[in-house]
């Protein structure tokens, strides 16, 4: 009697085997506050994909002045916010734009911006870490003192002035999509470092590994060592970071953007929101929800970055 | 013993109240309320709460650094006010409320400028006796050398340069430190101690606005330490420093050898002035209405955030005063970039402009201004009406532009640029207003930032930078030196002040026309013939519709409510500093 490996399940299922990618999924699933997280990143993605037909059904169009709705004298809205069923977060002080649609709108370019930063500092950090790690000696060296040195950077300083002195027209592009693109550039490619050196320490470890070794031996050479054994394994940790990368890209959007060297005026985005919002600070609502769109946004990548760690590494997990 | 002396005060107060209703003529019914009740801009055209009391402490917060202490550089009109407690110039406005304050009046000097040679030669007399707070007299040759000293723009880079674009100074000289021993008596001599002669280049009938300036107070010349000098200016006012510490805070304590018999004008009632700066501007604000403190000494008025608890509050609101300040809040129309060329399609964009929502960018009607429909503030002796470009409601005239814009060529509008400087919300609030407003005539506005470092000298204010980034409008703001025709308009008129290295505040006004106006009125020595001159100038500038006039500002003043003597000047716009007391 052979041992049938079907015994100790429950009757009436059929086993199945079950990849890796499977069981973090299921691990990850069952975690219901990364899910929540996870539910309200699908949730912005939408809302700044329709952000036009949203905007249509619900506000007016983001740059539209109000006047009508704002006291001269004091500059507020009428009321105190101007909330009402046409304009459901309110209105803008002094020149009444509906914050609701600049709020939805503000989320395109942060998520966008988030994003391909994001995309632009996993594509430098791990193919140079991997370089660095497999290669070793004198390229791994230049390496990780380039990425010492990056992270040595005054960043906020050093955006502020790059971002302040790029002409009007550059590299063939214009306006808000000169600016988006600039700040992709920057918070990109200045926080490659920080994926880099995970993928470095990684790489390091796993290409002692006897798998490497093995295949090293049957004669495989570095570019399909790097793509076939290594990089595989590499996934994981790069998806954790890029996910926990992203929120604090997105904040440091907005810190540009509250500075002044974000998108121009009068494109909304959330950090430009807040800096207009700050001279008018008693005025609640004006500061809320961008403030709370920023809060939402960070805390649902964050929940959803941690929970996909767990899933994925469950030993890192205590 | 304290009551009755409530009651004499009183007395005075209702008494001074009846002599100005006597004098304006008019009987207004509320004029029975005693001066202690507190009302919405009491302090224009009144003295509030009128007192002899001394003593006490005035305490000062300014928002900034101050930009310089040094009588020779200083050049805000809050500092040239506060600057009459430690030093005296020639002459100086008169310390009154309401249109008196805008009188020049004598100061260190015995009486006005005596003009000579058609306007060309200008004596004073200096009053005897005006001592330092060293005990050291007070003589011609050392306001000939506070003059001098403030022609070297190397030692005094920010200071006004009318001195040594007007006196007759020898070829190539630079002030006292590095011209030593240059015979400047061409310039100015004095025949005694007590007699300054200034000698012009050019006639100059408005010379006494010079011997106002700050500049001709006096600098003992063996006390000068050049750039140094700010951190202890000699005082020949009633009260001296005691403590500075630059960017910080400073103080100023009595002088003993001030003698009030050489001073008509000061009352000199605290014992000590303590100035803080550089203060949060809300922080200033909050405590200025919490009485925690009594002065903004920048006298700009209230932050939009306090804006709403004053205004909605009727009680905090009698207790502010809405005075309009020398500032035109306007936007260049620069005619170097197409189609701004055309007159049509500049006056287009003069028609379409929204005046609400330009005056609701800087504040509303009260923290903000009041639309102007010329360059000339209604303030400014001279003024006349000039109102070419009449609308049909104030949120702009869309028929009239669209017409406008057919007469140029354009009739379904176009696009250029608009600069404004990236720190100033209300500039940025005042383009995105002027990019709605021309939008709907289907003038396409794009919005360039510029950091004000620079905004003169290298972009908007560079004509070769802003025609090749076709900056078609630019967000401009101006402020007179003084209340008066020249002190306005010859900075941003006169098309020869525009240098193609960039720096001047006029951008686009180039009217050969209007340069001959101004030299004209220059000339004239006769008050009223000059004073003409600038409305005229003030029509054609208009019809050639290079400026989008904007708003004449106003400034929302908190009114300190420990401190006596309280009015506003007309010639500083902001709370007179020399008569205050504490209560």
């Amino acid at each position: 009697m052979n041992p049938d490996p079907a015994q100790g399940a429950a009757p009436g299922k059929k086993i199945e085997g079950r990849s890796l990618g499977r069981i973090a999924w299921n691990r990850l699933k069952r975690d219901k506050v990364a899910m929540a997280g996870g539910y309200t990143i699908v949730f912005l993605i939408l809302v700044a994909l329709f952000a036009p037909l949203i905007v249509k059904l619900l506000g007016g169009p983001p740059n539209e002045f109000h006047q009508d709705l704002i006291d001269v004298n004091t500059l507020a809205p009428k009321g105190g916010t101007g909330i009402s069923g046409d304009h459901l977060f309110g209105v803008e002080p002094q020149n009444g734009r509906d914050i609701f649609s600049r709020v939805v709108y503000g989320a395109r370019i942060s998520l966008l911006i988030a994003f391909l930063a994001t995309l632009l500092s996993v594509v430098i950090g791990a193919t140079l870490g991997v370089v660095a790690g497999f290669f070793g000696g004198w390229v791994d060296s230049l390496i990780s003192r380039a990425m010492d040195v990056f992270l040595a950077f005054p960043l906020l300083v050093f955006s502020i002035a790059l971002a302040g002195v790029i002409p009007d027209t550059a590299f063939g592009l214009s306006g808000d999509t000169l600016r988006i693109a600039l700040l992709i550039f920057i918070i990109g490619f200045f926080s490659w470092p920080y994926i880099g050196r995970i993928v470095r320490g990684q790489t390091l470890s796993l290409r002692e590994r006897e798998f490497v070794d093995a295949a090293r031996s049957l004669g495989a050479r570095g570019p399909y060592i790097i793509f076939k054994e290594l990089l595989p394994n590499l996934v994981a940790p790069i998806l954790i970071y890029a996910t926990l990368l992203i929120p604090t890209n997105i904040l440091f959007e907005a810190a540009l953007s509250f500075l002044g060297v974000g998108i121009r005026p009068p494109t909304a985005s959330w950090g430009g929101m807040l800096s207009d919002a700050a001279r008018f600070y008693t005025l609640w609502h004006f500061m809320f929800f961008p403030g709370m769109a920023i809060f939402i946004t960070v805390l649902a990548f964050n929940l959803f970055g941690d929970g996909l760690r767990d899933a994925l590494d469950p030993k890192s997990r205590r | 013993m304290f009551r009755k002396k409530r009651v004499l005060v009183a007395s005075t107060a209702v008494l001074a109240l009846a002599l100005t209703a006597a004098c304006s003529g008019n009987s207004d019914s509320d004029s029975d309320s005693s001066s202690t009740k507190a009302e919405f801009n009491a302090a224009l055209t009144k003295v509030v709460n009128p007192s002899d009391k001394k003593g006490g402490t005035i305490r000062l917060a300014n928002v900034g650094d101050w930009d310089s202490l040094d009588p020779g550089e200083t050049y805000y009109g809050y500092s040239w006010n506060f600057l009459r407690l430690y030093g005296r110039s020639l002459l100086t406005f008169k310390t009154e409320p309401g249109e008196a304050g805008n009188e020049l009046i004598p100061d260190l000097a015995e009486d006005l400028g005596v003009p000579s040679d058609g306007g060309k030669t200008w004596t004073y007399k200096i009053r005897k006796g005006v001592k330092y707070e060293d005990g050291t007299e007070v003589k011609a040759a050392d306001v000939k050398y506070a003059v001098l000293r403030s022609t070297d723009k190397e030692t005094f880079p920010n200071g006004p340069a009318y001195f040594e674009g007007f006196l007759n100074l020898p070829e190539g000289y630079k002030g006292p430190y590095k011209s030593k021993g240059v015979n400047t008596d061409q310039a100015i001599s004095t025949p005694d101690d007590y007699t300054i002669v200034f000698h012009l280049k050019q006639a100059f009938g408005g010379f006494d606005y010079f011997a106002m300036l700050s500049q001709t107070v006096p600098v003992p010349e063996a006390k000068d330490t050049g750039a140094n000098y700010k951190q202890h200016v000699i005082s020949t006012g009633p009260y001296m420093f005691d403590t500075n510490n630059l960017g910080k805070d400073f103080s100023l304590k009595r002088n003993p050898n001030w003698d009030a018999a050489t001073d008509p004008l000061r009352k000199a009632l605290p014992d000590r002035y303590e100035v803080q700066l550089n203060v949060n501007a809300d922080d200033i604000d909050n405590r200025l209405l919490a009485g925690d403190l009594d002065l903004d000494v920048v006298g700009t008025g209230v932050q939009p955030a306090a804006l709403g608890r004053v205004v909605g509050d009727p009680t905090i609101k009698a207790g502010t005063d809405n005075p309009s300040i020398a500032r035109l809040n306007y936007t260049s129309i620069n005619g170097n970039v197409a189609p701004l060329d055309k007159i049509d399609c500049r006056k287009a964009i003069e028609y379409a402009w929204d005046r609400t929502g330009y005056q609701t960018a800087y504040g509303g009607p009260l923290a903000g201004g009041d639309p102007a429909t010329s360059v000339l503030p209604p303030f400014i002796p001279g003024y006349k009406k000039v109102d070419p470009y009449p609308v049909s409601a104030p949120t702009g005239d869309e028929a009239k532009a669209k017409e406008a814009l057919a007469a140029c060529g354009q009739p379904n509008g176009f696009e250029t640029n608009i600069a404004y400087r990236s720190e100033r919300p209300k500039e940025k609030a005042a383009a995105e207003s002027l990019q709605q407003a021309l939008g709907k005539v289907g003038i396409k506005l794009t919005l360039k930032p510029f950091p004000q470092g620079d905004y003169f000298s290298q972009y908007a204010g560079n004509p070769g930078y802003a025609k090749t980034n076709k900056l078609g409008l630019v967000v401009n703001s101006w402020g007179a030196d003084w209340n008066d025709g020249f002190g306005f308009l010859s900075q941003i008129v006169d098309s020869r002040v525009i240098r193609a290295t960039g720096g001047s505040s006029n951008i686009s006004v180039r009217d050969p026309e209007v340069d001959k106006l101004l030299d004209q009125a220059i000339a004239e020595t006769d008050n009223a013939k000059r004073e003409a001159y600038w409305s005229q100038i003030d029509q054609k500038v208009m019809d050639d519709a290079f400026i989008v006039p904007g708003i004449v500002s106003k400034s929302l003043l908190i009114r300190p409510k420990n401190l006596t003597n309280v009015f506003v000047s007309q010639a500083y716009n902001m709370y007179d500093y020399l008569s205050l007391g504490v209560k």
